[in-house]
């Protein structure tokens, strides 16, 4: 008894340390903390050891048995995540001149969101605007609009845009009508039309921020990877990426970096006439793009060395 | 209350006995109804997989048959509600039915928004975590507001019959009936001061159904009108809907008018007037509708959107023969039938009035599918089922459910209720007396 006591103003006290902190440091590292206290010493263990990361960025080994999600803590997560950085508006923008479709961006998102094979967030298209202009790759994540129809006419406000530009989708309050899929103009978003039987790592708390797992009858869509924003790294696709092809920043700070090279987003858009997919539509999105002059590659080669899968896609891809 | 005992047993031809004929067809349908249950635990067993829905196409069957079954509950809104508005004397036989197309039709539309929901369980999130800024919470709240008016609209015309079915000792049926009459008619006895405000109540109610039945229909409109997606967006969703509604609507009724007219042999009661009346109405309505089908379809043909054309593209290929039918067979052929006396025969009518059905269904789903397949960004994908929409056979069997609950409904409504106001037609012989 003792024992608990003390781990409960332990955990109390690290709370408050974490509020002084800031937002939840680190969502895992509460949850973790929280279901030690309670259960610790209650409970024989079973001494199997599971690795988690801290919210400072070290490997700590944890009791399987300590691990225990709260309804509270995915809670406490639910509103973090609808509060968002403070701060912060993110902007991407992806440079279509260098775009070749390796589609490492593809990868590393499904892996990153531990998404079923024909969920992809991160889609390419081969465009060609009409017959006498050229076809270029065209990556499109989820535009982030600042004003998101999706949002708009979503019934019971699963998907939302936080101050800091980034639309999410808490996927334990989608009922599943889909009336954000026919909304979106980007076709951005996917559903889940069967079990998506993902493979939770142990321990894990449902948070908006990384919508893992997915859930049967409910809607999916890149989130910028929150989650990483959170602990201050970047989007999967933009490390992932062999091209350099995807910036990532701040609009606040006017810089954005593809993990190589870091540039004042409102020079790059000046120097590249950067626009926005289908402005005129007025749902004002968070990515950019830089037109695919002086292209690094030719286009063509975005279908050397693809599966015929991929290929195929492409088959009918022309003018529209 | 009183009335004539052959006008009672003409009109209540279910109520003391219970045909051999009645429940074959009512078994039929319940076997039919019990293959879309079945569709319906695959489709919660193995998720919307299923389908014929895929990520471009979200939206198939159940929001077309949504659509297309709150139309039909126009039938009464409107038809009913003006005509009695407007104390027009015809109405009397065929008002009830119109009554009763509108909430039997308005209780099972809903039920294709959940089949569409992927998320059933979570349904009540409407009502706890409500946004009033999506055309659906508008609709939610619409679809109530006009569910419980038509309803109280309905039970209005209601108390008199079962009055008189109370107070008519001939009646041989089960203890339970009268009680039931006893209790629903509320102890109504047709005193002077009884039916003024009966009446009243009916004309009040008959206004606001019309009013609400509008806004729903609009409402169910925006919610693809407000959307930026091409042959959605558009201004004319509103009120073309609702004459979309109002034109199903009375085919319907026209169909059932002919339907029950040979099942319970009511030659003296439904005449040639009523058929040629309410095809007339048919057709007015049919003008109105075209009109607005034409104009829509015009100016996003004539302009150079990009997007717009390549929907019509499709529609003018892939979509072809269901444009011509939807678009042109079904409007143009019922108006040439009931236009011409020498065509308005009860049959010519009653096919006329198929056709117009069929064709509304047809034009919902062209409204509903191309649009979808015709996104912004263009559709790249190896997976057939991703590109072109199909239903499969759970959708068929869940809409062919629809229809079923539909029929039985009606039929276990003539167990209890007379399918024939007899109130309003001892009125009308009173009313043909006085001439």
């Amino acid at each position: 008894m003792k024992e608990l006591e003390e781990n409960e103003s332990e955990m109390s006290s690290r709370r408050n340390f974490l509020k002084k902190v800031g937002i939840g440091v680190g969502a895992v590292s509460i949850a973790g903390v929280a279901g030690t206290s309670v259960i610790a010493g209650t409970k024989s263990k079973s001494g199997e050891k599971i690795k988690l990361l801290s919210p400072d960025g070290t490997l700590v080994e944890v009791d399987k048995d300590d691990i225990k999600p709260a309804k509270e803590i995915v809670e406490e997560l639910k509103t973090e995540a609808r509060k968002g950085l403070p701060n912060r508006k993110f902007v991407m923008v992806i440079d279509l001149a260098r775009c070749k479709n390796a589609r490492k961006c593809v990868e590393a998102c499904q892996e990153g969101h531990l998404l079923p094979k024909d969920h992809e967030w991160m889609k390419l298209f081969l465009l060609q605007d009409d017959l006498s202009t050229a076809r270029y790759w065209f990556p499109r994540p989820c535009f982030h609009c600042d004003k998101p129809m999706c949002v708009s006419v979503c019934p019971v406000g699963a998907t939302y845009k936080r101050p800091d530009g980034v639309v999410l989708i808490d996927n334990q309050r989608c009922i599943g009508c889909k009336f954000c899929m026919t909304g979106c103009p980007y076709s951005a978003r996917v559903f889940n039309w069967k079990d998506p039987e993902v493979k939770v790592p142990a321990g894990h708390v449902y948070n908006p921020e990384d919508n893992i797992p997915a859930v049967e009858g409910t809607v999916g869509k890149c989130i910028f990877c929150a989650d990483n924003l959170r602990k201050n790294i970047l989007p999967r696709c933009v490390t992932a990426c062999p091209m350099g092809v995807i910036y990532f920043g701040d609009l606040l700070e006017d810089t954005i970096t593809n993990s190589t090279e870091t540039v004042r987003f409102s020079k790059i858009m000046l120097d590249r006439a950067g626009y926005r997919y289908r402005e005129e539509l007025g749902t004002l999105p968070s990515v950019y793009y830089l037109p695919p002059t002086q292209r690094m590659f030719p286009v063509e080669s975005g279908l050397e060395g693809t599966d015929e899968s991929i290929k195929g896609r492409y088959k009918n891809a022309g003018p529209r | 209350m009183q009335a004539d005992n052959k006008l009672i047993k003409d009109l209540t031809p279910e109520i003391e006995k219970t045909s051999l004929k009645w429940y074959i067809t009512f078994f039929t349908f319940l076997g039919f109804f019990a293959l879309g249950i079945y569709g319906l635990i695959q489709q919660i067993d193995k998720g919307h997989i299923v389908t014929g829905m895929r990520d471009n196409v979200v939206w198939g069957f159940y929001i077309v048959n949504f659509i297309f079954f709150m139309g039909l509950s126009y039938s009464g809104a409107l038809i009913s509600g003006v005509l009695h508005l407007f104390n027009t004397g015809w109405r009397k036989p065929v008002i009830r039915m119109a009554e009763l197309i509108t909430i039997i039709s308005l209780i099972i539309g809903p039920f294709f928004i959940f089949f569409c929901i992927g998320r059933l369980d979570r349904l009540y999130f409407l009502f706890i975590h409500p946004r009033i800024q999506s055309p659906i919470t508008w609709d939610v709240i619409a679809i109530m507001t006009d569910l419980v008016g038509c309803f109280i609209y309905l039970y209005l015309s209601f108390i008199e019959d079962f009055a008189i079915l109370r107070d008519y000792k001939g009646l041989k049926v089960p203890a339970w009936k009268k009680k039931l009459y006893k209790i629903l008619s509320l102890g109504f006895n047709g005193t002077e001061k009884e039916l003024k405000i009966l009446a009243n109540a009916r004309t009040i109610m008959s206004v606001m159904i019309i009013a609400i039945a509008i806004i729903v229909y609009s409402v169910l409109a925006w919610i693809f009108g407000v959307t930026l997606q091409p042959g959605w967006h558009s201004t004319i969703f509103g009120p073309y809907f609702v004459i979309a509604a109002v034109f199903s609507g009375t085919g319907l009724l026209i169909i059932l008018m002919w339907i029950f007219r040979k099942v319970y042999h009511l030659e003296e009661y439904i005449t040639k007037r009523h058929f040629v009346n309410v095809g007339v109405l048919l057709t007015v309505i049919a003008a109105f509708y075209g009109y607005f089908t034409f104009s829509d379809y015009l100016t996003k043909w004539y302009g150079s959107i990009k997007m717009d054309s390549i929907l019509i593209d499709k529609l003018f290929s892939d979509y072809y023969s269901l444009f011509i039918f939807a678009n042109y067979i079904g409007i143009i052929l019922p108006c040439i039938i009931i236009a011409f006396p020498r065509f308005r025969t009860i049959p010519n009518i009653t096919v006329a009035a198929v056709i117009a059905l069929l064709a509304l269904w047809v034009n919902r789903y062209i409204i509903v599918i191309p649009t979808l397949e015709t996104p912004f960004l263009p559709i790249q994908d190896t997976r057939p089922d991703w590109i072109n929409y199909s239903p499969t056979w759970v959708e068929w069997s869940l809409t062919l459910a629809g229809v079923s609950i539909f029929v039985m409904l009606f039929m276990l409504v003539s167990k209890i209720a007379p399918i024939i106001s007899i109130s309003e037609m001892q009125e009308q012989d009173k009313d043909e007396i006085l001439k």
